[in-house]
């Protein structure tokens, strides 16, 4: 139940609510807890709300640490 | 974003591979449901080595609320119930939410409280507030708009639960053997990986915040390892989860409720693991508006449920499991949502 979707805020209606692409679907969600979004930003969603900004530069460095420490052996 | 990169079997599979340099035994819980259904639907909990043992915890908001919550829900009259779909297969005494709905009742399922809260404008409704640390702060929030907007037609009955107070209750259990914990990634969220510095601090073992994708759980487990002798608190879910969570959510929540007793269906009362609306709201609190009690109520003695939460047993050990208790027959707390231990043991793991 505690799943939260990941999306991209495509509008800001107003100051509280934004307009997140999901995908197949936009849908307005409320960013009440996230005052500094911005378009172009990705969320995580839960129950109608934005939870936190997802970080596009700690994503990537994870997934870049583990392919350069595969390519090397094993990672220590 | 390429989040798809989370899922990539390669890395998957080297990471699997270094966990057979593991040899001895260690029992990890992953205390969320979403973690349980993740690690069933993408099988891992056969993939990793069998030396390392996943078990699920208490971390489903449905499979923890007492039965005796529909019954008296289902005996509201004159009010529209609005729920999440998660409650409305739960059997109470006699009836389901949906078998209630099916002979007349206005039981509404709602993707968001705001939802909820615009029935409101038409009809007398309440909204059945289910959930951890995740889905709190939403509920907060519609609390506080419907003072601001006056919608007095509107009410929550308060039946959120709070995790650290769970681990705790969990942790001081002598007999419950765990070497570390899989942490909820978005309750986290909420709440930040400094809320569970006491798992390392008092406890001794290790706790990793991860995410749902099976690289997220996987390198989850590699790092539990690597801290198995050295405990702390590992954030895997850094590119969502902060040492300090989000402030903002925090606030709207300590608004609107304080800590109170609550009621685990499965683990009994637990001190301050639940959240009481604050006088400044009694307004919108259901259970104060109607007179609500829930009790806490009888279990099936032969349903394992209350060790399975807690992780003494798996599941398939249990008398009644896809025997008696199915998902369309469910006897225990642990096989009525989706997201319960013995539902996704049911789904994926017989």
């Amino acid at each position: 139940m505690c799943l939260a979707i990941p999306g991209q805020i495509v509008k800001k209606i107003n100051n509280n609510t934004g307009l997140v692409d999901l995908g197949s679907v936009t849908k307005e969600v409320s960013l009440v807890f996230l005052p500094d979004i911005e378009i172009g930003d990705w969320i995580i969603i839960h129950t109608g709300f934005a939870l936190e900004k997802i970080s596009e530069k700690d994503a990537l460095e994870t997934i870049e640490l583990l392919h350069s420490a595969y390519s090397k052996g094993r990672i220590e | 974003m390429k989040l798809q990169d989370f899922i990539q079997p390669e890395l998957v599979k080297n990471i699997i591979n270094e966990l057979r340099f593991y040899k001895d035994t260690a029992t990890f819980m992953e205390v969320c449901g979403s973690h349980t259904m993740a690690i069933g639907h993408w099988g891992l909990r056969k993939l990793i080595p069998e030396n390392i043992h996943l078990i699920s915890g208490p971390g489903c908001p449905v499979c923890v609320t007492p039965s005796t919550v529909v019954d008296a829900l289902i005996d509201l009259k004159d009010v529209t119930i609005a729920t999440f779909g998660d409650l409305i297969r739960v059997p109470g005494s006699k009836q389901t939410l949906e078998q209630a709905r099916a002979a007349g009742a206005n039981i509404k399922t709602v993707y968001s409280p705001m939802e909820a809260l615009d029935l409101a404008q038409r009809e007398e409704t309440v909204f059945v507030g289910i959930g951890f640390e995740t889905t709190i702060p939403g509920i907060a929030y519609t609390i506080i708009e419907a003072s601001r907007q006056r919608q007095y037609n509107f009410s929550v009955l308060p039946l959120l639960k709070l995790i650290p107070p769970a681990l705790h209750a969990l942790l001081s259990d002598s007999e419950v053997k765990i070497n570390g914990l899989i942490l909820p990634g978005h309750v986290s969220v909420i709440i930040g990986t400094k809320a569970y510095q006491f798992v390392s601090d008092k406890y001794g073992i290790s706790g990793v915040v991860t995410g749902f994708e099976p690289l997220d759980i996987v390198l989850g487990i590699k790092l539990l390892i690597g801290r198995l002798h050295d405990p702390g608190i590992i954030n895997e879910y850094s590119r969502i989860v902060s040492s300090d969570g989000n402030t903002v959510a925090q606030t709207a929540i300590s608004e609107v409720f304080t800590t109170g007793n609550a009621i685990w269906r499965g683990l009994g009362n637990i001190p301050d693991s639940g959240l009481d609306i604050r006088p400044e709201y009694d307004q919108f609190d259901a259970l104060k508006k109607y007179n609500i009690t829930i009790s806490e109520e009888a279990e099936n003695t032969a349903c394992g449920c209350s060790n399975v939460l807690k992780g003494k047993i798996k599941p398939l050990d249990c008398p009644l499991f896809a025997r008696l208790c199915t998902p369309d027959n469910p006897i225990g707390p642990c096989m009525v949502s989706s997201e319960g231990s013995c539902a996704a043991y049911y789904k994926y793991e017989r």
